[in-house]
């Protein structure tokens, strides 16, 4: 399953992840571990509790030299770079900087040490719910999300950043995943907005959407390390319901507010930093904003292992 | 949470026991992809459809009274259907999903083709989509037909329906859009006439009035209600005509296909013919 290349005489046997720290970083860790060969080393400025002896923790910002020393030696297999930042609540500049600069710097240090392998952790809100979207986009569709969500665009630039990195690095196969919203145990806005102790939504608007259990994304990220497989895959689960179904199903309150007046309060929530949910994310429970996977089913030989309703219920997950 | 509930099984059993039992199991049995919640990939629900059905079944049988002609030439599997457009409110894709469901063996759902701006009315948003009505963008068509489903297709777009009265069953200019799909697909299309519903509303356009508003268009009519919000109880009669196949590059030049789509245009424009000279009256 991998080939290890001997370069300036060193193995090529590690596998480096950024964000490591986090809940996906973790469960991905725990699934390399088990079921790929190679040293696992994490990248993540924060602690982490319960690691396995044999996983190497460096605790540093992606961006410093330190970060960049562990590509020296040259026997780096892959590297998976999950460490983005998606916390709304930093601010604009060291969202930008954390990054796009810290992308950046890896990939500069995957070109310099010959690095065989890089995926990129992107997401598939990069297209940006619209309502002119066609109702499965493709990953050829522009990246749009960033026209009523500025604090979006650093991490379109990140997709974008891979994507030239892609085209220029020949040597190297670069994959980038586009998971629609993974639900489960992680702290990201779909999980936290599903696990609100009464949900509010927008009078009028019941779009459909897609979800993706996080171990469904680990498995994804897998089967992106095969040798042989690069470019830019949309990464879907089991399939699209609509939101009230999954409010239905998890047995939530629901509170339908007009769109007038949920952005007015949420503006006021927000200015008062008592929400984690930026304004314009209120299009996603508004507007569609679908993915095709048929290139990742038939390319990466991805298909995701949860029902719907195992994917949903997913966000209780401990 | 409870009383939405409540209030909607109240209304669903109210709209079960006025459609007819072997419709309804009709509409099950109806061929177009259902998840593990009953939702297809575009939102049609078959028992959130049951209430537009319960209506375009008044609609269909008491108000337009449609008459439907031929609508057994709509074959099974893939289809473009492909109409005049008329009356200033779209009843005339009413009376077409009406035959399609009350008039054809097996019952077949029409999913037609709804204005991208319609995704920002609150309500209409996903009311549509459950009773299968999509946004119109080619992925979306091409997928559904690669589904075997039916499209509808208006070419004559806004200007059609939104012509004056002067220039009744007169076609418009129509897009080559739907014949490129139809190539790419290898769907049959198939042409429909349908007569009647110009007089639904006949209306005049005060252009310069629409053009200080910045509206499309700015219809009146000189009787009741004075704006095209009811249409007058019109008797519809539609016409099917026979699928018609069509062959060739889909990424030809707009000459090679604007002659395809003018053979689709000219069958239309005949069937009209055919139909207002067998019309005796307008409402009956």
């Amino acid at each position: 399953m991998s080939t290890k290349r001997r370069a300036a005489g060193a193995v090529r046997d590690k596998i480096i992840i950024t964000g490591i720290a986090g809940r996906l970083g973790r469960l991905l860790a725990r699934r390399l571990h088990r079921d790929v060969e190679g040293r696992i080393i994490g990248i993540d400025r924060r602690d982490f509790p319960g690691r396995p002896r044999d996983i190497e923790h460096v605790k540093v910002d992606l961006r410093s030299k330190k970060a960049r020393d562990i590509f020296r030696a040259e026997d780096v297999r892959a590297l998976i770079h999950m460490g983005l930042m998606h916390d709304p609540r930093m601010t604009a500049a060291e969202h930008h900087s954390w990054n796009v600069q810290g992308t950046a710097r890896l990939l500069d240090a995957c070109a310099s040490y010959g690095v065989p392998k890089v995926i990129v952790l992107s997401s598939a809100n990069v297209y940006g719910p619209r309502p002119d979207n066609a109702q499965f986009l493709g990953e050829d569709a522009p990246l749009n999300a960033g026209l009523h969500f500025p604090a979006i665009r650093d991490l379109i630039e990140v997709d974008m950043l891979a994507s030239s990195f892609f085209w220029k690095q020949q040597s190297c196969e670069t994959v980038i995943l586009r998971p629609v919203h993974i639900l489960g145990g992680v702290r990201n806005a779909p999980s936290n907005y599903l696990r609100l102790p009464w949900v509010p939504t927008l009078l009028g608007f019941d779009p459909m959407v897609q979800a993706i259990h996080e171990l469904d994304v680990v498995d994804a990220i897998v089967c992106a390390l095969t040798t042989g497989v690069r470019g830019i895959f949309n990464v879907v689960g089991p399939g699209e319901v609509p939101l009230s179904t999954i409010l239905r199903e998890l047995e939530k309150p629901t509170v339908p507010i007009p769109h007038p007046l949920a952005r007015a309060v949420l503006t006021t929530l927000w200015r008062g930093k008592l929400t984690s949910f930026p304004v314009p994310e209120l299009d996603h429970i508004r507007y569609v904003c679908m993915v095709d996977g048929t290139r990742a089913r038939e390319q990466l030989g991805f298909k995701p292992r949860y029902t719907l309703k195992e994917t949903i219920r997913a966000v209780n997950n401990a | 949470m409870g009383a939405t509930d409540w209030l909607k099984s109240r209304v669903q059993a109210w709209v079960d026991s006025k459609l007819d039992p072997s419709f309804r199991a009709k509409l099950k049995a109806l061929p177009t992809r259902q998840n593990e919640y009953g939702y297809d990939p575009f939102g049609f629900h078959r028992d959130e459809a049951k209430i537009a059905a319960l209506v375009t079944s008044f609609l269909y049988k008491s108000y337009f009274r449609v008459e439907a002609h031929g609508v057994a030439n709509v074959p099974a599997g893939r289809v473009l259907l492909v109409s005049n457009h008329s009356g200033q409110l779209p009843f005339d894709g009413v009376g077409i999903g009406g035959a399609l469901l009350f008039d054809h063996d097996p019952p077949r759902i029409v999913r037609a083709m709804v204005e991208r701006y319609v995704q920002t009315v609150p309500f209409a948003s996903y009311l549509f989509a459950r009773w299968g009505q999509i946004t119109g963008t080619p992925e979306n068509c091409r997928r559904l037909l690669e589904d075997e489903e039916a499209i509808l297709v208006f070419p004559e777009g806004a200007k059609g329906i939104s012509k004056p009265f002067t220039q009744r069953y007169q076609l418009q200019e129509f897009g080559n859009g739907f014949l490129r799909l139809a190539l790419e697909t290898g769907a049959p299309i198939v042409p429909i006439a349908v007569v009647g519903a110009e007089e639904q509303a006949p209306a005049v356009n005060l252009k310069p009035l629409a053009r200080i508003l910045g509206a499309p268009a700015f219809p009146v009519m000189p009787l009741p209600p004075f704006f095209p919000i009811l249409p007058y109880p019109t008797k519809y009669r539609i016409y099917f005509g026979e699928p018609l196949r069509f062959e060739g590059d889909p990424d030809e030049d707009d000459e090679v296909i604007a002659d395809k789509v003018h053979v689709v245009r000219n069958h239309i424009q005949s069937m009209l013919r055919v139909g207002l000279k067998e019309r005796r009256h307008i409402f009956w």
